[in-house]
């Protein structure tokens, strides 16, 4: 969390302060080349992991899967396939007709609407509980400590583990059946499947999103709030016109995070549900098709792309815009 | 702060791109490296999935005793089917050398094969199938040749509750009029896999087998899904669910979920594989020890026709010493080695005669009905695109256990489905 609040507060040091181009002319002819030495092991593993594998996948998104040979029986590579394996997903085609249901095409559009679906109400309730959680550690309380470290357990323990533990809560003869005396079939029809997949997912990560807001909470200086006490303002005026105008550039980020998260959100879904009764999100779609159809599933990964892409975009350009903004534009915003 | 939540995002949406690359490209047909290293020998590696039952540690060191220069190393793989298949999928695809002699599930022989990743069992490398169950031999076959040699088989059978029942139902109409026993007893009548994975094509492949019906033809590509046969069969599955013969939460249930439920005496039927008996049997939470028995699977008229299971054997094309592999398959599926699994890991072998052993017999009851089940088992559809034509078949039958779409709409589209995923749609 220290991480964090060093990042924002360079941040604002490094705008106010430094003119980068008096920087730079400072800087004798050899640093910048040094400079670029310095760097080039990590663009050269970068351009490894990162650029080599999205070009490579682009590449073979438009590429034909291998087609079987009647003749000999065996695979021979399919060829260049234009766009026939984007308008496989986003037409919904299997060759001339229409994908029949059983086909992971067919899925497409409610795929996505799940995925969305599916981060709409996590990020919304994480947001609530991650600001009162960070609330809470907040507070100059007797075992504060204790506190935070018992709420950041469940973002500790990894993912898989997680939702096994929930795979048994949610099991027929689970805890949450028990608990409830009731008989849902947690992980055999459609809204428990996926409120199941809700609960796992904000239990797992409402720490983080509590930890991320935590890091701007502690940005606010608490002379702040003394000068509105002093003033007259109430617990909720204080929450309403500092508390909340002063945090959201830490809760815009971190709303930002949650939302690309959980838009490829893969294991949870696929441990609990095998992402069956509705709750296939576009990951697990890509990985099913990806054991019969590397290709076409390299095309639906690239639409995955620039879907969670122009999400993003939207985030920085509508909402984050006021992010970078200083107090004066924050208080206009308001 | 704009500049770093853009590479943030970057970032973190490109990792769902490399998903994707890691699916490697095509390879051709016709692998001229299945003509190389024919007659070559020297240590191998051996790879399957995780060893639970301890067996092949020890029948692996018997072999390095008596071949000091041909020596298998064995490498383990997760117990997770998917895991292994995407594992052996990387390295066949990536010619690795390093993968000699490899288990292989049924279902994917066909896949490997028709990429050309696995060396035929022809000529120098034929192996002896005359000993062998027959429907085991077929499994490794891929149009017309032998590609992998069975090993371990698996078949399904009927456990029922002995104590609450005299003779086990024939016929699955014989089992469901018996569902009142249940009834009197406050018990679920049947259950199997109806989870949406691949049991339950297992399941409803057996439902539809049993009835007459087939999913595809004996070509393995041209789907026959949409037949009265079919539907009988896959009808008698979702009437069960209506009526409550199945209980609803058996929608949920695995091969683990159903087994548990037996034993704790909640369930009079269970479709189930070999490796329940001796849990149940030995299993200090069971509450049916001596209260079960098991019988081959009902059939429409007589006895149904079990999905086969279990991993063949096969030799990797880009494998550098092929002649030791094919020795080191002789060797673990000889009748020794077969025992051998059959009496420390309650096997099911794909050698014929140790089903008819008395020894054997005596101390694994279930052997005479599992042969049974096996020599009545139908594969599941033997196609190099499996991983869609199962995908297929789940989504519709799920669909129709659940009572969402009728049978004759769900097989409507299973069939179609299946006519576009044979076809590389």
């Amino acid at each position: 969390m220290s991480v964090k609040s060093d990042e924002v507060a360079a941040d604002k040091v490094s705008g106010d302060d430094h003119d980068p181009t008096s920087l730079r002319s400072r800087l004798d002819p050899g640093q910048g080349r040094r400079g670029w030495l310095l760097i080039a092991p990590t663009m050269a593993l970068l351009t490894a992991v990162i650029v080599y594998p999205v070009l490579r996948a682009i590449y073979q998104s438009f590429q034909r899967d291998a087609t079987l040979d009647p003749q000999s029986g065996m695979f021979v590579a399919g060829g260049f396939a234009g766009v026939e394996n984007y308008t496989h997903w986003i037409l919904q085609r299997c060759g001339d007709v229409a994908c029949p249901t059983g086909n992971n095409a067919a899925e497409f559009y409610t795929v996505v609407y799940i995925t969305v679906m599916f981060t709409v109400i996590t990020v919304i309730l994480e947001t609530i509980l991650g600001l009162w959680f960070a609330m809470i550690m907040n507070k100059k309380i007797r075992g504060r400590g204790l506190l935070r470290a018992a709420i950041l357990i469940p973002w500790a323990i990894p993912t898989a583990v997680t939702a096994k533990l929930f795979f048994f809560i949610f099991a027929y003869d689970g805890i949450a059946n028990n608990v409830m005396r009731a008989n849902i079939l947690w992980t055999g029809e459609q809204w428990p499947a996926r409120w199941a997949i809700i609960v796992a997912d904000v239990w797992k990560t409402t720490p983080f999103m509590a930890l991320l807001i935590l890091a701007g909470l502690q940005l606010i200086s608490a002379e702040v709030y003394e000068a509105a006490k002093v003033d007259g303002a109430s617990a909720w005026q204080r929450f309403t016109h500092i508390t909340l105008p002063l945090v959201r550039p830490a809760l815009m980020v971190a709303v930002l995070f949650r939302t690309l998260d959980v838009l490829r959100m893969f294991d949870l879904p696929y441990i609990l549900t095998q992402g069956s009764n509705g709750t296939t999100t576009l990951s697990i779609l890509v990985v099913r098709e990806l054991r019969g159809a590397p290709n076409s599933a390299a095309a639906l990964s690239t639409i995955t792309f620039l879907f969670i892409f122009f999400i993003a975009f939207i985030f920085i350009k509508f909402l984050g815009a006021s992010v970078t903004d200083d107090d004066p534009a924050q208080r206009k915003g308001k | 702060m704009p500049l770093k939540s853009k590479a943030f995002v970057a970032t973190s949406a490109v990792s769902a791109l490399i998903l994707a690359a890691c699916g490697g490209d095509d390879s051709g047909g016709g692998n001229p490296a299945a003509d190389e290293n024919i007659d070559s020998r020297g240590p191998i590696t051996y790879v399957q999935g995780k060893d639970n039952s301890g067996t092949i540690a020890p029948i692996v060191k018997k072999w390095n005793a008596d071949h000091p220069d041909e020596k298998v190393t064995v490498k383990e793989q997760t117990d997770e089917a998917d895991q292994q298949h995407d594992d052996l999928v990387r390295n066949l695809e990536a010619e690795n050398a390093d993968y000699d002699v490899v288990s292989v599930d049924l279902i994917w022989t066909a896949e490997f094969a028709a990429k050309g990743w696995l060396q035929p069992l022809e000529g120098d490398l034929a192996i002896d199938t005359e000993p062998l169950l027959e429907t085991t031999v077929a499994s490794g076959e891929y149009n017309g040749k032998q590609y992998a040699a069975p090993w371990l088989t698996d078949g399904g059978m009927l456990y029922y509750r002995s104590d609450l029942v005299d003779t086990p139902p024939e016929t699955w109409d014989e089992m469901m009029e018996m569902c009142s026993i249940a009834e009197d007893n406050d018990m679920g009548c049947f259950a199997g896999q109806f989870s949406k994975y691949e049991g339950l094509t297992v399941n409803v492949a057996e439902a539809i087998n049993g009835a007459g019906g087939a999913i595809v033809d004996e070509d393995g590509v041209t789907a026959t899904v949409d037949s009265p046969e079919a539907a009988a069969g896959l009808s008698q599955l979702v009437e069960a669910f209506e009526n409550g013969n199945i209980p609803k939460e058996a929608i949920t249930y695995t091969e683990e979920e159903g087994r548990i439920a037996f034993q704790d005496g909640e369930l009079l039927f269970l479709r189930n594989w070999p490796y329940v008996y001796s849990l149940a049997l030995t299993e200090g939470s069971s509450k049916v020890k001596d209260k079960f028995d098991v019988a081959p699977l009902p059939g429409t008229d007589g006895v149904g026709a079990s999905s086969l299971g279990g991993h063949n054997l096969a030799i990797s094309a880009y494998s550098d010493n092929k002649a030791t592999a094919i020795d080191f398959i002789k060797f673990m599926e000889s009748e020794e080695s077969q025992r051998f699994f059959v009496t420390k890991g309650s096997a099911a072998p794909s050698f014929a005669a140790l089903y008819d052993d008395p020894q054997l017999a005596k101390d694994f009851p279930y052997l005479p009905v599992l042969k049974e089940s096996l020599e009545n088992a139908v594969p599941r559809p033997i196609t190099p695109f499996y991983p869609d034509v199962t995908l297929a078949i789940q989504e519709n039958a799920y669909a129709a256990l659940k009572g969402d779409v009728s049978v004759e709409d769900a097989l409507t589209d299973m069939q179609a489905a299946i006519a576009t995923a044979t076809s590389g749609g």
